[in-house]
């Protein structure tokens, strides 16, 4: 209580802080309810009447429910198959460059894409790779190569949208690796050279080790959040072609709740989403606990 | 002198090895800069050029035509007013909530800090979804309004970690016990002291929380109708992504031409939208790297 009347300007103005994440995250929360029941516009989120797992059931007996889940999985998994090592390769390269000047640059050079837009990214790959104007085909054309419909073919989608995200997202990601190299004890790397070992051994037994423990806290997330992959790009991407491929989860919340207003329905399917995305981070956490000792708890 | 003497000698092996490197290092800066320049490029061509693919790295027939269109367009316009207005007032709503909540957080005497943690970090883990949070602002009556793209996103937990972390690595105790004697309430030390004294982190928070104004589309699609009150990147959406899902299809000769300046257009759109941040990239990345570093520290 001495606190409470010494600090006093601190409680008051954590008000405003605390309401603001009662209103947007907590109620929020509660109203997860309505993935049970009927919710109607009129009767509110507390006198929609309940209907169990009616809604689970619904979207379980559709087959479509199987293909969503399906594609938010492989791009998921397609996406930390190729974004999890690259930044790691990144930074460990960079990492044995000594001219500063070049290093900088690579630097700030990777680091770049990341300020750029979704909406912008997206629109950037559909000029890019357009048929007829894209530069892209112009320049598979100078080698005699038959111009490509990237973004209406489905097959390529997935492969579109992960090495877009790679080309953007790899030099942001190196940041935190290149900060665990830098706090490398140095008597390590003297020792491997009075060891004679070679710049790739030194590679393998002083810097990858090094890093290891940021790693697997970035990989453990990544896994953590396998059912929840970027919506903004995905839906962006999204054209009448590719949608076999392209429609996850995300976007078919969004469009079923909001566009359809079926709002009970689209709250389930959004449930269950985050409810595999919990059951995957406290099992892939588990496991890194048990095989190298680091993990998030 | 007698430490470069004794250096053991690069192996033929590295050599090889670290030109290696070298190779792909700058291969990796071609692929990230090449469509970066060639957006660029064409975006000062002109019309014809661009559409017979003779661009293909540096301008042909220097146009500013594609540029004219940009700046003709009233909808860019507009949007780029919006956006400015979001971003500012965004950004000054977020970074004075996040700073009222990391600092007394970062305060050991506070009582209740810890409780107070937990409660903000759950929401990190939990969150109730897409619908039930839409629910919420249309039941304050925000859908539709600009508060929708200010309010319900206006502190990301990540940035309070970020913050407390900052405040309670250099502010030091000392400082707070001597200004306590003094009898400086918490708020004017607050604001005379630990501010000034924050001005990097506060400049990361601010800097993270204006790019994501600047560049997310995805609050102002689901709670905006109103086309007056579209940010930039809803704009350039409608613009450069609706507008060519349904191409490919064969042209009449005479509407080829009007094509050729509106596709022309999307270039110069794209280098216009771009500019903000790139016009502040070269200053903001060490702040950036800074921001990352401390927030991977844990707290």
């Amino acid at each position: 209580m001495k606190s409470f009347k010494k600090h006093w300007q601190f409680y008051l103005v954590l008000i405003v802080p605390v309401l603001y994440f009662v209103i947007f995250k907590y109620i929020p929360m509660a109203g997860v309810l309505i993935a049970f029941k009927d919710y109607s516009v009129v009767q509110g989120v507390f006198g929609s009447p309940w209907v169990g797992d009616k809604q689970f059931r619904l979207f379980f007996e559709n087959p479509q429910a199987w293909i969503l889940v399906k594609n938010t999985l492989f791009i998921s998994l397609y996406q930390i198959a190729v974004s999890f090592p690259l930044p790691i390769i990144l930074a460990l390269f960079l990492n044995e460059i000594r001219n500063g000047w070049f290093k900088k640059t690579v630097q700030m050079v990777t680091y770049a894409p990341y300020f750029i837009s979704t909406v912008i990214i997206v629109s950037m790959l559909i000029m890019l790779l357009s048929p007829r104007l894209g530069v892209v085909n112009h320049l598979l054309g100078f080698f005699g190569i038959h111009e490509i419909n990237f973004m209406g073919e489905p097959s390529l989608f997935r492969s579109i949208y992960v090495w877009s995200d790679a080309w953007q997202n790899t030099g942001y990601s190196a940041v935190i690796y290149l900060a665990a190299l830098a706090g490398i004890d140095p008597s390590l790397y003297e020792a491997a050279r009075v060891d004679g070992a070679s710049r790739f051994q030194k590679i393998l037994n002083v810097d990858l080790p090094g890093i290891l423990p940021a790693a697997t806290i970035i990989l453990i997330l990544s896994v953590g959040n396998l059912m929840s992959v970027g919506f903004e790009k995905i839906y962006l991407m999204q054209n009448p072609i590719n949608l076999s491929q392209s429609e996850i989860l995300a976007t078919y919340v969004y469009k079923m709740g909001l566009l359809n207003a079926n709002f009970s329905f689209a709250t389930a399917i959004g449930l269950f989403n985050s409810i595999i995305n919990l059951i995957l981070l406290v099992a892939v956490n588990a496991l890194a606990k048990r095989i190298s000792g680091n993990a998030l708890w | 002198m007698i430490a470069s003497k004794n250096r053991i000698k690069e192996s033929y092996g590295d050599k090889v090895f670290l030109t290696f490197i070298y190779i792909l290092l700058t291969a990796v800066l071609i692929v990230i800069l090449y469509p970066l320049v060639y957006i660029a490029s064409a975006s000062l061509s002109s019309p014809l050029a661009v559409s017979s693919g003779k661009v293909w790295l540096w301008p042909v027939n220097f146009s500013l035509a594609g540029y004219e269109a940009v700046f003709r367009n009233p909808q860019v316009v507009l949007g780029y007013a919006n956006s400015f207005f979001y971003t500012i007032f965004g950004t000054l709503i977020s970074t004075t909530l996040t700073v009222l909540v990391a600092y007394p957080l970062s305060r050991r005497s506070f009582y209740g800090r810890n409780v107070l943690m937990i409660f903000i970090v759950i929401t990190m883990l939990f969150n109730g979804g897409l619908i039930p949070e839409y629910l919420i602002v249309k039941q304050f009556g925000m859908v539709d309004t600009r508060w929708a793209l200010l309010i319900p996103k206006a502190i990301a937990v990540w940035q309070i970690i970020i913050a407390r972390t900052f405040f309670q690595s250099t502010i030091p105790d000392e400082l707070v016990e001597a200004s306590e004697l003094d009898g400086c309430s918490d708020l004017r030390f607050l604001g005379s002291i630990v501010l000034p004294l924050s001005k990097p982190i506060i400049a990361v928070v601010a800097l993270m929380y204006g790019i994501y104004q600047w560049n997310t589309y995805f609050d102002a699609l689901i709670y905006l109708k109103t086309q007056a009150l579209y940010p930039l990147q809803l704009v350039l959406r409608n613009i450069l992504i609706l507008n060519t899902v349904s191409g490919g299809n064969i042209d009449a000769a005479e509407l080829l031409k009007r094509r050729d300046v509106a596709d022309l257009m999307k270039y110069s759109l794209i280098v216009v939208a771009c500019l903000p941040v790139l016009v502040v990239y070269p200053f903001i990345q060490r702040f950036f790297v800074k921001g990352m570093l401390i927030g991977s520290v844990k707290g």
